[in-house]
């Protein structure tokens, strides 16, 4: 909706990168300070707290939101072919009316749905007590990650390499530790178990991880209406 | 007879480890039953709306040592858990404060500001109190074994816990030894120097128990709330939005989702023993219930000397539970605020009202509220935990204003002449009075006040004598001693009948692990 703070023209909408009940606030650059001062003015006893972009990564993985140049490559920035990715292949597949007349590319995703997308984009959980273990042979208390991380990490079935997770977190409100991952596939399935590539003490270990759904986390109030 | 109905078991008290113990069951496939006395669940972990528009959690008030695999198992995010952390320890001075933050080299600073030899030492510390917590920790999670009559699986325990104290070294063994029987005062003293951080830290030795910082077997309990973890962090606590209520009603509602009933305004009256066994429970308005098993989240006194008959146990063991230390030392005083209380010594708002914030200047003053107890007085300038939720939980108080959470120590069960109106208003205007001289303000932003003495704890929450954690923390009351020997596994003398509340082991704390190893013992036995 367009409106005002004070005489300054703002536009509000229901929208937000963190998976729960959020709404962002549009306006001219030039005014972003005075809003910004005015809404933690404004806000304070309701205990407006202002967050930062490393909460802001754990929100959006555990709301199993994928994110450009992290999870995945642009199209017109890839330099090679196989860092190309179709909707299907990101988890994106809602995003396209198929029943459209016609649009762009609509042949070529008809052909890929037709003999099913050669890899999928998933939320893996890395197993707790495995993982506990790994520390407690090396005399450590579990390391989990304090923010989010963004560093391709390998996945395994067997010996063969089948995937990588491209983001990951420890959610401090699930207790879980979780990741997005690029699975081929006929692995990518609810309850596959995979292999995730842990490093602990400067060495590597393979630690079980499984497929489960996305959001991670799916609170009821996000899709609460405000009065 | 009306209502009369079959379960697989039937849990006595609505606490969050009764309804733990009652997810767990339903969760594997049991039809459960739980049945709590109040007309609101959460036993001492819960939050109510004393005032209009603050609520308070009324006894119990933070979270430390809640076990991860039990949020995990029984999906509590899902039904509501959400830990927002604490994020300091504050303790104001009467011209200076010490501020403690989950920020260590901050924290360093500012403990070289008062000493630096105590700010080298603490850093060494945290890490010695972590791995010992890690060392003891594999005891909280075992399940007591029989030292009297071992079976093949209580040697097999026995065996693993050695095992693992073998790989402690000389040092953590040495540590773990002074932490076992020194006072929390004797130990930090071999550490620090600076009287008000020693006397913040022994503070927490004291917590629930009737002890002063002087009193041998003090540090254990200091011990016991260094093992409380968030995030593979040790030492840290958390706040539960909503209060500590919603950690009791995201297990109830996970135990709901698997299947649990739920009874609440259902007070039990006695358990149904027959030959031996318990056969189910009646109510106090006469209705009964069947079941397999009858599972008490009481405390021992209540769970053995008021649920059954004595003569359906051994006499030794009655003498046991009667001898169980379960004296009441503290209370809780919840107050609604206009606003947020002005410390003299750091004014205005900041980090220090986000965290725990300790009336603990000195181990005199600490010792000075324990004597006042010891000769049946509440304490005139007791030690204090403040913390103020609205301001980690906007929602806990309306828009501005602000609910603050004092737990007091000493507040002994045996007063003097016993517990009545005029005392309980002293007692509060005893800690409004200390609270006064760190922060003045604080009396003319009062708009409402609720004080909870330990009789109060007793008749509302059926704490026994007003004790926090079922049962002292000392050392002769834990592990296979909890609530006593033999019957230190929740199993009882009374086939059938169990017991899965803060009187068992591991003791005291919102951490749902009595209630999960219960559980767990139980589907033992049925498998």
């Amino acid at each position: 909706m367009d409106t005002t703070f004070g005489n300054i023209p703002v536009s509000i909408s229901r929208t937000g990168y963190t998976g729960d009940l959020g709404y962002e606030i549009w306006m001219d650059p030039e005014d972003a300070l005075t809003v910004w001062d005015l809404l933690l003015k404004k806000g304070k006893s309701f205990g407006i707290t202002p967050t930062g972009l490393h909460a802001l990564d754990i929100a959006r993985i555990e709301a199993g939101l994928i994110l450009l140049d992290v999870d995945y490559v642009s199209s017109r920035h890839a330099i090679i072919e196989s860092r190309k990715s179709s909707p299907y292949e990101l988890g994106l597949g809602w995003a396209v009316k198929m029943k459209k007349k016609d649009f762009i590319g609509k042949a070529a995703l008809e052909a890929e749905v037709g003999r099913g997308p050669e890899w999928d984009f998933v939320g893996i959980e890395i197993q707790w007590h495995e993982l506990e273990k790994h520390y407690r042979k090396a005399g450590l208390a579990p390391g989990l990650p304090s923010t989010a991380w963004r560093a391709s990490t390998p996945l395994y079935k067997g010996s063969e390499q089948v995937g990588y997770a491209t983001s990951g977190a420890w959610s401090p409100i699930l207790k879980r530790y979780i990741a997005l991952a690029h699975v081929k596939s006929e692995y990518a399935g609810e309850g596959s178990e995979l292999m995730f590539e842990l490093k602990v003490e400067h060495y590597r270990k393979l630690t079980p991880a499984k497929v489960v759904k996305t959001p991670f986390f799916d609170p009821e109030r996000k899709r609460s209406c405000p009065v | 007879m009306p209502g009369v109905k079959k379960y697989d078991a039937i849990v006595i008290g609505g606490g969050h480890n009764g309804l733990t113990a009652a997810a767990y069951l339903s969760r594997a496939g049991k039809k459960v039953l739980v049945l709590e006395r109040r007309y609101i669940l959460g036993g001492a972990a819960v939050t109510e709306e004393i005032f209009p528009g603050f609520k308070f959690s009324v006894c119990s008030y933070v979270v430390s040592l809640m076990k991860p695999n039990v949020m995990r198992e029984l999906m509590l995010p899902k039904f509501g858990l959400e830990l927002l952390p604490l994020e300091s320890t504050f303790t104001p001075l009467d011209n200076d404060y010490l501020l403690r933050t989950a920020d260590a080299d901050q924290t360093y600073r500012e403990i070289a500001r008062h000493s630096l030899r105590d700010a080298e030492a603490y850093t060494r510390f945290g890490p010695l109190m972590g791995q010992i917590g890690m060392a003891v920790r594999p005891i909280l999670e075992t399940i007591a074994p029989n030292p009297i009559r071992p079976s093949l699986s209580d040697f097999s325990k026995t065996n693993k816990l050695l095992d693992h104290f073998k790989t402690l070294s000389s040092e953590q063994f040495e540590y773990l030894t002074k932490l076992m029987t020194m006072s929390s005062a004797d130990f930090l003293d071999e550490w620090f120097e600076y009287e008000p951080l020693k006397a913040s830290m022994a503070a927490s030795g004291i917590i629930g128990t009737f002890m002063g910082p002087r009193s041998p077997g003090s540090a254990y309990v200091m011990l016991h709330h260094y093992m409380g973890d968030i995030d593979g962090a040790f030492r840290a606590w958390g706040f539960q939005r909503g209060g500590t209520g919603a950690v009791s009603m995201a297990i109830a509602r996970s135990a709901e989702h698997f299947g649990a009933d739920i009874m609440t305004e259902a007070p039990v009256e006695k358990v149904i023993v027959k030959n031996g066994r318990a056969v189910g429970v009646a109510l106090e308005n006469g209705d009964e219930y069947k079941s397999d098993i009858v599972i008490s989240g009481l405390d021992p006194k209540l769970s053995f000397l008021k649920m059954v008959d004595e003569s359906d146990l051994p006499s030794d063991f009655v003498t046991d539970i009667k001898n169980f230390r379960i004296r009441g030392s503290s209370g809780k005083v919840n107050l609604a605020l206009d606003g947020l209380p002005n410390f003299t010594c750091l004014p205005g708002e900041g980090h220090h009202l986000r965290g725990a914030i300790s009336i603990s200047p000195s181990y005199d003053h600490l010792e000075k509220a324990y004597d006042d107890a010891k000769y049946g007085n509440f304490s005139q300038e007791p030690y204090m935990d403040i913390i103020l939720p609205s301001v980690l939980d906007p929602d806990m108080a309306p828009p501005g204003k602000h609910v603050m959470s004092c737990f007091v120590q000493y507040a002994p069960y045996d007063i003097k002449g016993g517990w009545n109106d005029q005392k309980r208003e002293a007692f509060g205007d005893a800690v409004i009075n200390t609270i006064a001289r760190f922060a003045p303000n604080i009396k003319d932003i009062i708009l409402h006040r609720q004080v909870l003495t330990p009789a109060d704890l007793e008749s509302t929450f059926g704490l026994t004598e007003g004790n926090i954690f079922h049962g002292e923390l000392s050392l002769q009351q834990l592990f296979t001693m909890r609530p006593a020997v033999k019957w230190a596994d929740y199993t009882t003398p009374i086939k059938n009948y169990f017991q899965c509340g803060s009187g068992t082991h591991p003791g005291g704390g919102i951490t749902g692990s009595p209630g999960e190893m219960a559980a767990n013992k139980i589907l033992g036995i049925w498998s």
